[in-house]
């Protein structure tokens, strides 16, 4: 073959192919199927297309806030694809919050703690390993076992999140057998609420508000749409208020040093100096009192130290109504709250004349527990319009009630841990009315020699970051030598735990729920799994039994269940079958006591005179101690140093507690609260201009507690000498989506004790503010 | 083939005996035959890439599965009470029960009914273990395509088998055939390589849908209708 006969060839035949290629389907089929397989198949090796399968829907209720919202997670074969609120509950028939809603990326996060985990790097180092559960448990065992042994059981203790329900009893009956008082639980408002209640009521219940039916809303800082309460149950009553429909239709008043959205959205907004709005509740009262607005029948019947009276030794002591009148004028309240003194009374008649108007209080979110003084100078005006039980007003609200556990026996180990006096200094003889002062431990154990706590159990809490003042949290940390946590996530006490035993999420569990926050009527729900464990996880009321069942003995025959679920089946008793079923048991009839039966006091009438404070041993000598009464709760720092005052204030969109915020409600958070990695401060333009500051530059803010890089953003609305910062950012644990972002405002500020209950009554502290 | 190489051979043996001669001897014209290489080749290139794309590209193109139960819808079809919605019905949800689960097959199959060794193996592998029957879906749709049965059966009353087919009439399950490369069924695209189709049933590609919706509801619809 020559040289052309191959051209010829090679190009004849290639033309041929090519003309012949054009006319088969190949190409055609090719681009067709290319085009498919880039977008079905080919993603697939980075993002991952989700399988298919039948759609279904389970019914369970969410424990991540107090609020507990009932909710209908919509799922993929055993995936689950959203969570929305579940029609029909009765807290939030169908309404569900960001935070709710994101409770998927809690679930499938990269911040799930995978498998029990031992620290291997230093403290603090965030170095751990994998280690199987029978390993984590002897571990624990072991350590448990020698500390009793050498006498040290009271040395354990624990830090929960709540007191309610079967786990936290659990952790409770595991501390009593095993020989220590040292259950500790996270406390919030409600702690005040409840004690304030127990003090002018009697008994112990909770405050339920009948929101729905309430027409006047005086709120003293509650963040109504910012997550007070049950926070979904709180935005549909406060949806009803701004209604159209006048029936429905409310006036909401606001007190609040800045222009929260609960605030905007007020018919008034009050911006009173901050920590005085119990001086303000007060001056409220006496124009109420001195006009003659309160309710004759209820005072004069069902109140007691009312007017003045006479003890049974013959010493004449101060009423409430005497106190009001000398001390709470409109002027001088004007003086201390910054509110004019004039609107001071118009805010009284209107509330007073209200048909069912109702008081709350409660900073913000209700995070901090707040001072009792303020809390009762509230509740009094509660009392003084008479909506005490009454529709549209405040109830107390009782638990539903379980079947009880037999009783522990404790052998002499456990008797003489037990009656040692407790590690946070509550109920002792200087704070003997409060249960958990958890807030106070970390300096106690600084201050004490090493070695006070031995081993701490921390479950559904989160104190590393949640404590104020961080350093003083982080120095106790360290003088533990056994932190477990048992927490799903990897959060910053978790981080800096020496093992974690990981509890299932809390969509992967079984667990009783009790009745949500400032709910009027007892309701009991069941968390129920509603995917499988993603992970090699264990429900943390099983592992604890199986801890106390391994360090045999007495501690062992307290926990005679099979497991975890048998118990819960065996406490629920013969509601199991409804609450199995139908997810909750409602007590929808229950009525509060009326006036005549309402109040458990000696006096069996309302106090507004706590007689109780001598009964629990705190004798004092004043009679205004036993009233509320405006105690200045004075924040910490000197006023030369530190000329401004920084507040932390708290957003729907940033969950603030135990719980870190996921990505899904960090996203929502406005470019004025946070931008990048930096947070931002809020200060008036007054103020600004008085320290060179300007909007969106750097400053340095500083207080007694540590100081911080922030951004400013100038508003009016906040009171001029404040600054203001957004709670919930500056995680250091988690991941990349929320640690290092903004900073933990909780680290800048300190502990302030309330007088009476011990509890933190911090609202801001001392800070200055200078230009970078 | 075998003609042209030998003209080729031919040709080339021509060209060397005469090759010399083409310097002394006035030039030679090739023979008529010669502008037959080119052709030949052509030829030759167009009929093999044919053969290629219309009988051996399929092959390459879809592999085949066969159903893990052969399935007789004659046999079924005669002994349920509800026809085709015994197996195939809405759920409370509006959605649609395309695939049974094997719940539904429970129903009557707990015990074996005949005699059939399919049966008996579907039994022993599934009813027993309580395994869901991992079927191969003829009709299965892409990811980024959402379709409601409801609003075709229940809302626009469409017959199962203007877009399956006379699947009920079948006698046993039908070999699976799925694309190789975008790893779904050959039913999609249709049969016929080249796309062709002669019945509605026969395609399942968004012209086919479109085409549908244009003659029923006057437009071929916007894309978010399907593509959510």
């Amino acid at each position: 073959m020559d040289r052309r006969t191959f051209l010829e060839i090679l190009v004849g035949s290639t033309a041929g192919a090519g003309a012949g290629f054009m006319l088969t389907p190949v190409n055609w089929k090719l681009m067709d199927d290319v085009t498919i397989w880039t977008q079905e198949v080919w993603p697939d090796f980075f993002a991952g297309i989700p399988e298919r399968g039948e759609v279904t829907h389970a019914n369970s209720v969410c424990n991540l806030c107090p609020g507990g919202c009932g909710i209908r997670v919509r799922k993929v074969a055993d995936r689950a694809t959203k969570i929305e609120g579940r029609r029909g509950y009765p807290v939030n028939d169908g309404g569900i919050c960001i935070l709710g809603a994101a409770g998927l990326q809690l679930l499938y996060g990269p911040w799930r703690v995978p498998s029990p985990l031992r620290r291997v790097g230093k403290p603090g180092s965030g170095k751990f390993e994998k280690i199987s559960w029978e390993e984590a448990i002897s571990e624990v065992v072991r350590k448990l076992s020698v500390l009793r042994r050498k006498g040290k059981a009271h040395t354990v203790a624990s830090i929960l999140g709540s007191d309610r329900g079967t786990v936290p009893n659990l952790f409770a009956r595991f501390l009593e057998a095993y020989g220590s008082p040292n259950f500790i639980c996270t406390t919030s408002a409600e702690d005040t609420s409840e004690l304030a209640l127990k003090l002018m009521q009697g008994g112990k219940a909770s405050a339920g508000y009948d929101l729905e039916r309430a027409n006047f809303i005086l709120s003293f800082g509650s963040g109504l749409i910012e997550g007070w309460g049950s926070p979904v149950r709180v935005i549909k009553a406060h949806s009803l208020w701004r209604s159209g429909n006048l029936k429905k239709r409310a006036t909401v008043v606001q007190i609040e040093p800045r222009l929260s959205n609960t605030a905007a959205k007020a018919d008034n907004w009050y911006p009173v100096n901050p920590g005085t709005e119990a001086a303000l509740a007060l001056g409220l009262a006496h124009v109420i009192i001195r006009e003659s607005l309160y309710n004759i029948y209820f005072i004069r019947n069902h109140t007691s130290g009312f007017e003045d009276w006479t003890d049974s030794a013959g010493k004449t002591h101060m009423g409430f109504k005497r106190l009001v009148l000398t001390e709470y004028t409109p002027d001088a309240v004007s003086r201390t709250t910054g509110i004019a003194a004039k609107k001071i009374v118009k805010l009284a008649r209107a509330f007073a004349r209200a048909r069912h108007p109702l008081a709350v209080w409660g900073r913000g979110k209700g995070s901090v527990s707040g001072s009792l003084y303020e809390c009762m100078a509230v509740h009094a005006l509660n009392a003084l319009v008479g909506n005490i039980n009454k529709s549209g007003g405040v109830s107390v609200r009782p638990e539903i009630a379980t079947h009880t556990w037999p009783r522990v026996y404790q052998d002499a180990t456990a008797l003489a841990g037990f009656s040692r006096s407790r590690i946070d200094g509550a109920n002792t003889n200087r704070y003997p009315l409060t249960k958990y002062l958890p807030d106070r431990w970390p300096q106690i154990i600084s201050r004490k020699k090493a070695g006070t706590i031995q081993a701490l159990f921390v479950h559904d809490a989160d104190p590393y970051y949640t404590t104020l003042d961080t350093s003083a949290v982080a120095k106790a940390f360290e003088r533990i030598p056994f932190v477990v946590s048992f927490s799903s996530y990897l959060d910053e006490t978790a981080f800096h735990s020496d093992l974690i035993l990981p509890n299932h999420h809390y969509l992967e569990r079984w667990e009783d729920l009790p009745t949500p926050i400032g709910l009027q009527k007892p309701i009991l729900s069941l968390l129920r799994p509603v995917v499988p464990p993603q992970f090699d996880t264990r429900h943390v009321g099983d592992v604890l039994m199986t801890i106390a069942r391994n360090l045999g003995g007495a501690v062992a025959n307290a926990f005679p269940w099979r497991n975890y679920k048998a118990l819960l089946q065996e406490t629920m008793g013969d509601k199991w079958s409804t609450i199995k079923k139908t997810g909750y048991v409602e007590e929808a009839d229950y009525q509060p006591p009326i006036w005549k039966d309402a109040f458990a006091t000696r006096s069996r009438k309302f106090e507004f005179y706590i007689t109780a404070l001598n009964r629990a041993g705190m004798k004092r000598n004043k009679d205004l101690d036993y009233l509320p009464h405006y105690e200045p709760i004075t924040p910490e720092g000197d006023s030369e140093t530190y000329p401004l005052t920084l507040i932390p204030y708290e957003l729907i969109r940033l969950a603030d507690g135990a719980i870190g915020n996921p990505p899904f409600c960090t996203k929502a958070v406005e470019m004025t609260e946070l931008k990048g990695n930096d947070i931002f401060v809020e200060v008036n333009p007054k103020t600004a201009g008085d320290y060179g500051l300007a909007e969106g530059r750097y400053a340095m803010l500083e207080t007694p507690k540590g100081k911080a890089k922030v951004l400013v953003h100038l508003s009016e609305g906040i009171m001029p000498g404040l600054v203001g910062m957004p709670k919930g950012l500056g995680h250091a644990g988690y991941d990349g989506y929320l640690a290092g972002k903004g900073v933990n405002v909780n680290s800048l500020m300190g502990v302030v004790e309330d007088p009476i209950s011990g509890l933190c009554a911090t609202w801001g502290i001392q800070a200055k503010l200078a230009s970078v | 083939m075998s003609t042209t190489e030998e003209k080729e051979q031919t040709a080339g043996e021509q060209g060397g005996e005469h090759g010399p001669e083409e310097a002394t001897h006035e030039p030679v014209k090739p023979g008529a035959w010669r502008f037959l290489i080119p052709i030949g080749a052509f030829g030759a290139g167009f009929v093999s890439l044919l053969f290629f794309g219309w009988v051996i590209f399929p092959h390459l193109l879809y592999g085949e599965k066969q159903q893990p139960v052969d399935f007789s819808h004659v046999i079924h079809q005669e002994a349920v009470d509800e026809g085709c919605e015994s197996c195939h019905f809405f759920r409370e949800d509006g959605s649609f029960s395309g695939i049974p689960r094997l719940e539904n097959c429970v129903q009557c199959h707990e015990e074996p009914m005949g005699e059939s060794p399919e049966e008996a193996k579907f039994i022993a592998e599934y009813v027993e273990p309580g395994k869901e029957i991992p079927w191969h879906v003829y009709a299965r749709q892409p990811q980024c395509a959402f379709f409601s049965h409801a609003a075709h059966v229940k809302m626009a009353e469409l017959e199962c088998a203007t877009c399956h087919g006379p699947v009920g009439d079948s006698d046993h399950a039908r070999p699976y055939q799925y694309n190789r490369l975008t790893k779904y069924s050959r039913n999609i695209w249709g049969w016929n390589i080249a796309g062709l189709k002669k019945k509605t049933a026969d395609r399942m590609k968004m012209d086919d849908c479109a085409e549908c919706h244009e003659e029923s509801k006057g437009h071929k619809d916007a894309c978010f209708v399907c593509h959510k």
